[in-house]
């Protein structure tokens, strides 16, 4: 069989490919954003014609995922773990109506947040929608499992989550293929009512989801991807959760645990495993990639007969992601510690690009805001987050995304002149929009800068829904045409575009300011592109 | 980026295990940007490298190099290009930088982008590297002469050939700088 060299998302993306994918829905994330990358530059795809662009927010990714799988064929849903929060909504109903066609929800979560607001994880979305989660530990597994959560989500109509963090979205192993399967063909549902959740039907399909439960516990209990070694020295016994194991496995030569221990990548948790471990062990220790997952529900809130170490006594921390030395630590091993980083060393701090137009917005309004004083300016999540660090520290608030508009609108309602949101163009048709449209319905007095790079661009260049369409939906949303304004941020056109922000900060009511300029990462892409292009038109 | 993709072609080639973790995304916007690369004839269990067990930093820019310091195992190599990346106001006196990095026996210092633009590109500067640390892996010459193929094999018979020359100085200047420093 074929060897591959592939990320963890990538081998993702190919193990769904060759289960008989028939379509990836997703909005771009760090680190779930190869994934759908993948399949869009996979010439097999291409040539199966599986659906591989993308949507314009989580949420309608999750829907038309559903979609595809009421229609009988197999569909992946990918997005990073805050993605999910935009997508609980049909995610958590989706375990309610069950699926048709395969559906697998692949999450990308961040512990140590490396690009991301916080550092939630998934696996409490997956027992809160009470459906199968499967968590691989390496590159392979990740393949493998994404054939395993299509067959399991057909056996028993629910769909499956598959859940991985930052390091093994971003690490690169050999993988080696199975058969490529072909892709379902199109079938409606075999229960015409499935999808429908009025409140009689929907509580006759939740004690479906309910009465499955216990079958779902017997697949993990004798999964093949849950390990249970009873063998080693019983003063302590591990669990293990996803790439946890790795970690320690790497404290012992040959990678041999002499500890019991127990492996966890498919839940719900095996507890007769984990109860036959704890009856042998003097000790637990849970190591897990994420919060305290398995920790708590092992713990719960009483004292209990047995010793559980992790992350909630301290012998790991709280927060941030796992790695060797960490684990080493709370199993009590002395490491050999390297060289210190000398004190010359400057930090990098991330900085937006030289020649990039959000800083030309940034400067502009800077400028225009000079006369009113900090705190004004409420941002969004895309590289223009950067406004928040030297030079410019322009913007006071990033949380999630589209929520600068909306509280630009409240912090007007509670009185604050003037009130700006700065918003990216994926950002804004991601979840601006309908902010956008409270703020018309009440006439609210609030700037919206919309920094329009066309792209998605903190992710890479992704394709925005909202290129070419920003004016449109702007006047369709109810902004007064005279107060829909655009300029170019460029250097040499900063005095106007300052004048241009100044009078609309003084508008009592809703404007638009669209600040137009290709991202220059794209630019020069798509430059290099349509040159090679032209010399290959040439040659011919 | 392209040194570990070739490093991890070679290593496909000579059927080794290998595990590369990359950093993407927030990070990778004008911030230090790393891969943890792991090589071995036996299956890998961590994606990452523990502290003190990197058998080189290969390091393209020379503070750079001194920023991994806790990931270098005592007998570990230095492969650095000398060339500093200078987007940040307190970066450092670059003789010091040096002074700092010739502390360390086991060091490869050269300007990779000066040797890469005499050969036609500064573009290179990153294969002449790969071939400085080549020297230092338990990869075969032939293996990483592979992977470079491979990587570039959609860019043309040139950029194949310029990117080989470059792996070779980078190799044969690595040879000598050991030979000037004993």
């Amino acid at each position: 069989m074929q060897s591959l060299l592939l990320l963890g998302d990538e081998a993702i993306a190919q193990g769904a490919i060759d289960a008989g994918l028939s379509g990836v829905y997703a909005y771009p994330g760090t680190p779930s954003t190869e994934i759908t990358e993948y399949v869009q530059a996979s010439r097999e795809a291409a040539e199966k014609n599986v659906h591989r662009e993308w949507s314009a927010n989580e949420k309608t990714a999750m829907e038309a995922a559903l979609g595809m799988s009421y229609a009988g064929k197999r569909a992946m849903v990918c997005m990073k773990h805050v993605g999910l929060n935009v997508a609980a909504d049909p995610f958590m109903n989706s375990a309610i109506t069950g699926v048709n066609g395969g559906l697998v929800i692949t999450v990308a979560d961040d512990p140590s947040m490396h690009s991301s607001q916080n550092e939630q994880d998934s696996r409490f979305f997956g027992k809160f929608a009470m459906i199968p989660v499967f968590e691989p530990s390496n590159q392979q597994e990740a393949y493998d499992m994404t054939f395993e959560a299509f067959d399991l989500s057909e056996k028993y109509k629910i769909p499956v989550l598959l859940r991985v963090t930052t390091r093994l979205s971003h690490s690169r192993s050999g993988i080696t293929r199975k058969d490529v399967r072909p892709q379902n063909e199109m079938t409606m549902p075999a229960d015409p009512k499935q999808f429908i959740l009025l409140p009689s039907i929907a509580r006759r399909r939740y004690k479906d989801l309910l009465s499955v439960q216990q079958d779902l516990q017997k697949e993990a209990e004798k999964s093949t991807f849950n390990e249970y070694q009873k063998e080693g020295n019983q003063s302590l016994g591990i669990i293990a959760c996803g790439i946890a194991v790795n970690y320690l496995a790497e404290n012992f030569s040959d990678h041999k645990i002499p500890y019991p221990y127990i492996k966890i990548t498919h839940y719900p948790i095996p507890y007769e495993q984990i109860f036959s471990l704890a009856e042998s062990c003097r000790e637990l220790l849970i190591l897990e990639e994420g919060y305290p997952f398995v920790e708590e529900q092992l713990k719960g809130f009483l004292p209990g007969k047995y010793t559980i170490k992790g992350r909630l006594d301290g012998s790991l921390p709280r927060d941030g992601e796992l790695s060797p030395a960490l684990v080493a630590n709370a199993l009590g091993i002395e490491i050999q510690d390297g060289l210190k980083v000398p004190d010359m060393v400057a930090n990098r701090p991330p900085a937006l690009c030289n020649g990039c137009g959000h800083v030309d917005v940034y400067n502009a309004l800077n400028e225009a805001m000079d006369q009113y004083g900090k705190g004004r300016v409420f941002s969004d999540i895309g590289c223009y987050t950067l406004g928040a660090l030297p030079p410019f520290e322009s913007i006071s608030s990033c949380v999630d995304m589209g929520a600068s508009v909306t509280m630009a609108k409240g912090a007007s309602d509670a009185g604050l002149r003037p009130a700006v949101a700065v918003i990216g163009d994926s950002t804004f048709t991601h979840s601006g929009m309908t902010g956008l449209l409270d703020a018309v319905i009440e006439n609210t007095p609030i700037t919206v800068v919309i920094s329009d790079n066309s792209t998605t661009g903190m992710t890479g260049g992704q394709k925005s829904s909202a290129t070419g369409r920003l004016v449109d939906i702007c006047q369709g949303l109810g902004v007064h045409p005279d107060h829909i304004k655009t300029f170019v941020p460029l250097k040499k056109n900063h005095d106007e575009n300052v004048e241009v922000i100044r009078k609309e900060l003084q508008f009592e009511g809703v404007s638009v300011i669209l600040a137009q300029r290709e991202c220059i990462q794209t630019a020069a892409r798509r430059k290099r592109l349509e040159k090679k292009t032209k010399m290959a038109t040439e040659a011919k | 980026m392209s040194i570990a993709a070739a490093i991890g072609m070679a290593a496909i080639h000579e059927n080794l295990f290998i595990k590369q973790a990359e950093v993407h995304g927030m990070s990778q916007r004008g911030g230090a940007v790393q891969s943890n690369l792991r090589i071995s004839n036996t299956e890998i269990a961590s994606d990452l490298i523990p502290h003190g067990q990197a058998d080189i930093i290969l390091s393209v820019e020379p503070m750079e190099a001194l920023r991994y310091l806790p990931f270098l195992s005592s007998e570990g190599w230095i492969v650095t290009n000398t060339a500093p990346f200078i987007n940040i106001a307190d970066y450092p006196d670059s003789a010091v930088i040096m002074q700092e990095l010739k502390k360390h026996k086991n060091l490869i210092a050269l300007d990779a982008d000066k040797i890469a633009t005499e050969l036609g590109t500064k573009k290179a500067s990153n294969m002449v590297m790969l071939g400085a640390a080549s020297p230092f892996m338990q990869l075969s010459e032939k293996a990483c002469r592979e992977g470079i193929r491979q990587i570039f094999e959609r860019k043309g018979r040139d950029i194949i050939d310029l990117n080989l020359a470059a792996f070779d100085k980078g190799r044969k200047l690595a040879g000598e700088y050991q030979q000037s420093a004993v």
